[in-house]
């Protein structure tokens, strides 16, 4: 990880919420470089030491030990600060996003590379691998931060929504000219959107998956591609302009572009032959979806083995018409993806989501996770990561496995991959 | 050494299936086992899937996978914390020696009794809390519950394997005995009196894992640094499980506490009787379960002096509380320790020998733990802008055990008669009307998302699962 020296540098800082805390000292005990000390009142973290393992987080037994704060680098919060505290302080007002980073579907808001990792970690510690496949290619990371930014140039920007919808979903192509900008298939960029905040302040980058494979969206250029979706409003149905996605749909081909990445070394495809990839996405989040049946699909021209394994894809959306990639996929043969839509919002025909369709396909689903070299990739909404265990978990149970075992196993071995925002 | 063996027909870290005898063993005790489960487990959940923690290795990562586990299915099964082969003997006569790794035979009747008194008390609690179930306020406290119940199983299964590796014949006797005596049984009961209490209703059952489960820690606590390896690496993983047992009991008793607050608040009222005309548990009757507790608990840590204490802590057996974070001799022949006495119809202090005081030492590390979860509950009821305090009670209220067993003291500390204790016990302890309102509270919420009246909803769910998650499934 980069490290952050800077003095305006936002960093998340590792909190231990007094209120809920037991005092049990199963942190302390856990924690494998001592990071966590404890007074007559509290237990704390200290914040030159943690290195935002997560080792201590599945053994608390409350919760309280789940709490990432962003502070200003110099400025956080001192183990004998912690010791006085009856409550958790309030959350810097000044680093809370102006426009609600998590709407911004396909994204997730990364101040810094720190950031990423707490937030990708944080958010799906629990239930998806921290490791890649085995077979997975070495990713490089964080080679351009907030302190060295990379210039890339745009050289396309389609839409990928029927013109009939609201739904304004963009696929870009950025060019990054003679720059080393290497990336794998599930990785993913930030762009720092130009200008200031109403605080004067620059505004943070947004995380956006790569929809193009390791070779490039045209083959052997220096270039990526991405999937945004224009954020008009927030969760709860108000009015809000996402400063970031509207940027990147409103730019034209020629435009530059402040990037920072790549990030990602988990969510990484596996390249073994007759590795079986399973793909459950909505919306945006198929990004790396498609770019990992890219990826499958050239060396399938190419006549390369590991295209031997099965690819299957659980692709949800509203409607047909706010599918991005809707046409495309249509046109691959079927006996080299299984494609299973689900639509929620089809005018007159029941809503149907991912796992609805997956729950359709319980028997194939089984026969996949049965095979060892079956990999699963979830990209989407927070909200669908619980139905998606559901219907893995009652997959496993109708074949005779025991769930809990085998999604040990499956985090374990790198074969299960969570992200969701 | 860490991962577990599942296709074994009992999960393990410990290599079961290269040592035959002890895993035929232990093949035998396993059906007696779930019979013992399916007889005097949770009453009438055995069908359930519940979101249950299961452990799958002892890092980390592995200790906590959640999933929907039919109980009786749950994986129980044999889990040592990772061997540290240059551990000593870190206290007593045997301080600087290499731990070890097989019962010395000068010790073992010793070591046999401690375990199967510890042992003895996991089943002893899944027996007083089976019919809690029926009761539950609401679909995520029933989950815990269950966590709990399986957990405890786990727990005698990690003192049934000490028994079974290293006391041979003797040591199954005492298996199959731990599953033949019953809580409360009036022929062959549980060894230790709080084990044979009652847990009739949900306030019970919290202020049992609070104050009872605590001193189920500090037992553990004292036994991870025993110079039995087999014994410190055993207790020390049963201690991460053991913390979401207080949890349980810490939040629950705290979430009953924010209701009625919270009703007072509405009512504008601390009449007790207007309080339970609302559905809530007024706090006097809170102070006086309180009570009750933890006196009945604080006898669980034996006489106050007891030369067993000190032979045990002199062979290296069973150390103090954070024996190892302690900066003194480890061996306390010159040290002396202050216990309660009566003199002249008034407590004193008096200094022994620290070595026999030993219980007493464990005790008072106890307390000065359990007062820190009160002071945070009395938070509660602060920030709520009420001036109520709980309060634990004095050392020598209401105790059955040591030299401070048969005489009369007030929750406050002061020594009076009989006859005065008597007339004023309705004041301390939970009186048959206090435990028949409580009683008439307990109705079965399982809806998820819904909480009973009396108590108020957690402020988060279990592994990240909202409040409203489905953590038991009905079938």
């Amino acid at each position: 990880m980069a490290t952050i020296e800077q003095a305006q540098v936002i960093k998340k800082q590792h909190l231990i919420d007094p209120e809920i805390c037991i005092r049990c000292n199963t942190c302390e005990e856990t924690c494998p470089i001592d990071a966590i000390t404890h007074d007559g009142t509290n237990y704390v973290v200290k914040p030159d030491v943690c290195n935002h393992c997560m080792a201590c987080v599945a053994p608390c037994p409350t919760g309280a030990i789940d709490n990432w704060q962003p502070v200003h680098a110099e400025k956080m919060y001192s183990i004998d600060e912690q010791y006085t505290w009856d409550e958790l302080p309030a959350p810097l007002a000044l680093d809370v996003p102006d426009t609600p980073a998590v709407a911004d579907a396909g994204t997730t808001d990364v101040n810094t590379e720190a950031d990423a990792e707490v937030t990708i970690q944080g958010s799906n510690y629990v239930a998806g691998s921290q490791i890649p496949p085995w077979s997975a290619s070495h990713s490089y990371t964080n080679l351009y931060g907030t302190r060295n930014v990379v210039t890339a140039t745009v050289s396309g920007n389609y839409r990928l929504t029927d013109d009939a919808s609201d739904s304004d979903i963009r696929h870009v192509v950025l060019d990054f000219g003679d720059a080393p900008f290497p990336v794998l298939e599930g990785q993913s960029i930030g762009i720092i959107p130009p200008g200031t905040d109403a605080g004067e302040r620059l505004h943070h980058a947004r995380q956006y998956s790569l929809a193009s494979p390791r070779d490039g969206e045209r083959p052997r250029y220096n270039n990526v591609s991405i999937t945004v979706k224009r954020v008009v409003q927030d969760y709860d149905g108000n009015a809000v302009k996402g400063v970031c996605s509207n940027y990147v749909c409103d730019l034209q081909k020629g435009d530059k572009v402040q990037v920072i990445g790549p990030f990602g070394h988990t969510f990484l495809m596996p390249n073994h032959p007759g590795a079986n990839i399973i793909m459950i996405c909505t919306g945006t989040g198929s990004a790396p979806m498609r770019a990992m049946t890219e990826r499958r699909r050239r060396k399938h021209l190419e006549g390369q083995g590991d295209a031997r394994g099965k690819l299957m894809l659980f692709f949800g959306a509203r409607c047909k018409e706010e599918l991005p990639y809707f046409g495309p996929l249509n046109k691959l043969p079927k006996d080299f993806i299984d494609i299973n839509f689900a639509f929620s919002r089809t005018p007159g025909q029941p809503k149907k989501y991912v796992q609805d369709v997956m729950r359709e396909r319980l028997p194939d689903l089984l026969a996949l996770l049965k095979d060892e070299d079956t990999y699963i990739y979830v990209c989407g909404v927070k909200g669908m990561e619980s139905g998606v265990l559901d219907v893995l978990q009652e997959a496993a149970t109708a074949g005779g496995m025991v769930w809990p075992e085998l999604h040990a196993t499956l985090r374990q071995k790198g074969r299960l991959h969570l992200e969701t925002y | 050494m860490s991962s577990i063996n599942y296709n074994e027909k009992i999960p393990n870290n410990v290599n079961l299936s290269e040592d035959r005898t002890l895993q035929r063993a232990l093949e035998h005790w396993q059906p007696n086992y779930r019979k013992w489960w399916n007889e005097m487990g949770p009453e009438g959940s055995q069908d359930f899937d519940v979101y249950l923690r299961t452990a799958t290795s002892v890092d980390p990562q592995g200790w906590a996978s959640f999933g929907y586990v039919k109980m009786p299915d749950y994986r129980w099964g044999i889990f040592l914390n990772p061997r540290d082969v240059e551990r000593q003997v870190n206290f007593g006569e045997h301080k600087g020696e290499k731990a070890w790794q097989d019962v010395p035979g000068e010790h073992r009747a010793n070591l046999r009794r401690i375990i199967v008194t510890q042992g003895d008390t996991e089943p002893a609690s899944v027996e007083q809390q089976r019919y809690l179930g029926l009761t539950a306020p609401s679909m995520y406290d029933l989950r815990n519950l269950f966590q709990v119940n399986v957990e405890e199983g786990r727990h005698l299964w990690a003192m049934v394997y000490l028994l079974h590796k290293h006391f041979g014949r003797d040591g199954r006797e005492e298996a199959e005995a731990l599953l033949e005596r019953n809580s409360g049984d009036q022929d062959n009961p549980r060894i230790l009196a709080a084990f044979n209490e009652k847990t009739p209703d949900w306030l019970s059952f919290y202020m049992f894992t609070y104050f009872t489960d605590r001193d189920g820690k500090f037992q553990l606590c004292a036994l991870a640094e025993s110079g039995f390896d087999p014994l410190a690496r055993t207790t020390k993983f049963m201690l991460t499980e053991e913390a979401h047992h207080m949890f349980v009991g810490e939040s629950g008793v705290s979430r009953v506490i924010q209701r009625t607050c919270e009703v007072m608040n509405q009512l504008k009222t601390d009449d007790a009787a207007r309080l339970r005309e609302a559905g809530v548990i007024d706090l006097e009757t809170i102070q006086r379960y309180l009570n009750f507790h933890f006196s009945v608990t604080i006898d669980l840590f034996g006489a106050d002096e007891s030369s067993n204490a000190a032979t045990f802590y002199n062979t290296g057996l069973k150390g103090r509380y954070e024996e190892t974070k302690r900066d003194d001799d480890h061996k306390l022949y010159d040290r002396t320790y202050n216990v309660l006495a009566v003199q002249d119809g008034r407590l004193v202090e008096r200094s022994v020998p620290m070595l026999n005081a030993l219980n007493e030492v464990l005790r008072d590390d106890y307390i000065k733990d359990s007062v820190g979860g009160v002071n945070r509950w009395n938070k509660v009821i602060e920030k709520a802008g009420i001036s109520f305090r709980l309060k634990t009670p004095h050392k020598a209220f209401n105790r059955s055990i040591g030299t401070l067993s048969g005489i009369f003291v007030s929750p406050e500390g002061t020594m009076m008669s009989e006859a005065e204790w008597v007339r004023r016990e309705r004041d301390w302890l939970p009186t048959s009307e206090d435990r028949a309102f409580v009683a008439s509270l307990m109705g079965r919420v399982v809806e998820p998302g819904k909480f009973a009246n009396w108590i108020a909803p957690p402020v988060m769910g279990i592994n990240r699962q909202p409040v409203d998650f489905e953590y038991v499934r009905f079938n």
